[in-house]
């Protein structure tokens, strides 16, 4: 049995929290530990980080900082960016990571992420997909830190399932990402009737309605959260929140 | 003083972090058999595989003074995922012999392919209570999280407090007399992993 889950999708920037739009223009956020704190208050189901200058700087993970969140995390937390080699995987598993998220790596080193989930298990790596429209060929993944593919996105998608072996796809919208307007239903519905393993849908969240569409229109297991779970609404201050999961989700 | 074994398996500050949310006297991560010792009240838990668990609770030197708090001092220990395995007397992941304080084996999950249960169990599930008992309430439906590929097969049924379906029901907490074990992680378990780790700190 999979209950869903309901994250926040946290961006960090080496130094502090930062948030995107279209993964650009990152503005300060704050502290990933005040953060973690609120969210332990709000009960989210998992917490996910993503280092986003880490693989695009060429720099290894903050481990320090990754221990600290970790131990601060009362739930699970799933952290990506700039994992490079199997010995990285080894040291965030040892600091309390419970997932690694990879997705450049893929790209430049199917290898070492076919190795990782052959030793850690696939649930234990998750798969990060990005991608955007383009004018002449639909949906394509975007690398925003080196590698290519010239699969397309649902291909590459499998690939990922099925050759690699990870555990869950984090399908990213950049055309989404910040913009509030609601997620990309109708590709997160394409991506997840083809593969096999569970869907974590981000990139444009903005209410409850599009938590609650995510959920239940889609074959999607898992909605990431990044605006509205920093933002006290569209254009406004920074406030760390987060929906409550019966306002969301019928359960018992 | 509530003690947490600290034996190089896995991090094991958030257990401390959500015991001092709670309001409970802040606990103790050590590795010092000394320490161990003066607890009343160990909590032993772990990430990793079963032999090398037990190696290191046999390096560090802390296997006496564990046996003396459990055995001869019956203060509550609690075992966490690993934790809860190494109560057991073997698993079938290693050759080592378990502390063997629970009457029970620690068995590897096997499922048929085309089931599409995948091992390692990961994720949220609930968990239910087939007796009333300190860790786990039973007029509830407690959400916990999981990580693990072995479950704990208890000989005595009375043993059993907390099962979880997965495939079948398989037992996920466990309790005889002052020693407990819960397979998920109640310090990853948010407000679930809370009332859990009051209910011990209330024995």
């Amino acid at each position: 049995m999979a209950l869903k889950r309901i994250m926040p999708c946290l961006l960090f920037d080496g130094r502090a929290l930062v948030k995107t739009v279209r993964f650009r223009n990152p503005q300060y956020i704050g502290d990933p530990i005040n953060a973690i704190k609120i969210y332990n208050e709000k009960e989210v189901d998992e917490l996910v980080l993503l280092d986003i200058t880490a693989s695009r700087e060429k720099r290894p993970p903050h481990f320090d900082r990754i221990r600290d969140c970790a131990s601060e995390c009362f739930m699970p937390f799933t952290y990506g960016g700039g994992v490079q080699s199997i010995d990285q995987f080894a040291r965030l598993y040892r600091l309390g990571v419970e997932k690694v998220v990879v997705n450049t790596l893929c790209l430049t080193s199917p290898g070492t992420v076919r190795e990782a989930t052959h030793h850690y298990g696939a649930s234990s790596v998750v798969g990060a997909v990005d991608y955007r429209k383009t004018f002449l060929s639909g949906q394509q993944v975007y690398s925003a830190s080196g590698g290519r593919t010239r699969m397309g996105l649902v291909e590459h998608c499998r690939y990922l399932a099925d050759d690699l072996g990870v555990g869950e796809i984090l399908l990213y919208s950049v055309d989404r990402d910040g913009t509030w307007t609601g997620y990309d239903v109708e590709t997160i519905r394409t991506v997840g009737e083809a593969v096999a393993v569970p869907l974590i849908a981000c990139g444009g969240a903005g209410n409850v309605k599009h938590l609650r569409q995510v959920l239940e229109e889609t074959p999607a297991n898992a909605a990431a959260l990044g605006s509205m779970a920093v933002y006290q609404k569209q254009g406004m201050g920074v406030l760390i929140n987060f929906p409550q999961r019966r306002l969301i989700l019928d359960e018992d | 003083m509530i003690a947490i074994v600290d034996y190089d398996m896995g991090n094991v500050a958030s257990v401390a972090n959500m015991l001092k949310r709670i309001g409970a006297p802040v606990p103790v991560l050590t590795r010092d058999p000394e320490v161990l010792r003066k607890a009343s009240k160990i909590i032993l838990p772990g990430v990793g595989s079963f032999d090398k668990g037990m190696r290191n609770l046999t390096e560090f030197g802390l296997r006496p003074a564990l046996e003396e708090a459990a055995q001869e001092r019956r203060v509550p220990v609690l075992g966490i995922c690993l934790g809860m395995q190494l109560l057991t007397k073997s698993s079938e992941e290693g050759a080592e012999p378990g502390l063997g304080w629970i009457d029970a084996t620690t068995m590897r999950f096997r499922f048929p392919p085309q089931s599409g249960l995948k091992i390692p169990h990961m994720g949220w599930n609930h968990v239910t209570a087939p007796r009333p008992n300190p860790l786990i309430r039973g007029d509830e439906r407690s959400r916990f999280y999981f990580v693990h590929g072995y479950y704990v097969e208890c000989s005595r049924p009375e043993d059993v407090i907390g099962t979880a379906r997965y495939g079948f029901d398989f037992t996920c907490a466990v309790n005889r007399e002052n020693i407990y074990g819960v397979q998920f992680h109640p310090e990853k378990s948010h407000k679930f992993g809370m009332a859990l780790l009051e209910g011990f700190v209330g024995i």
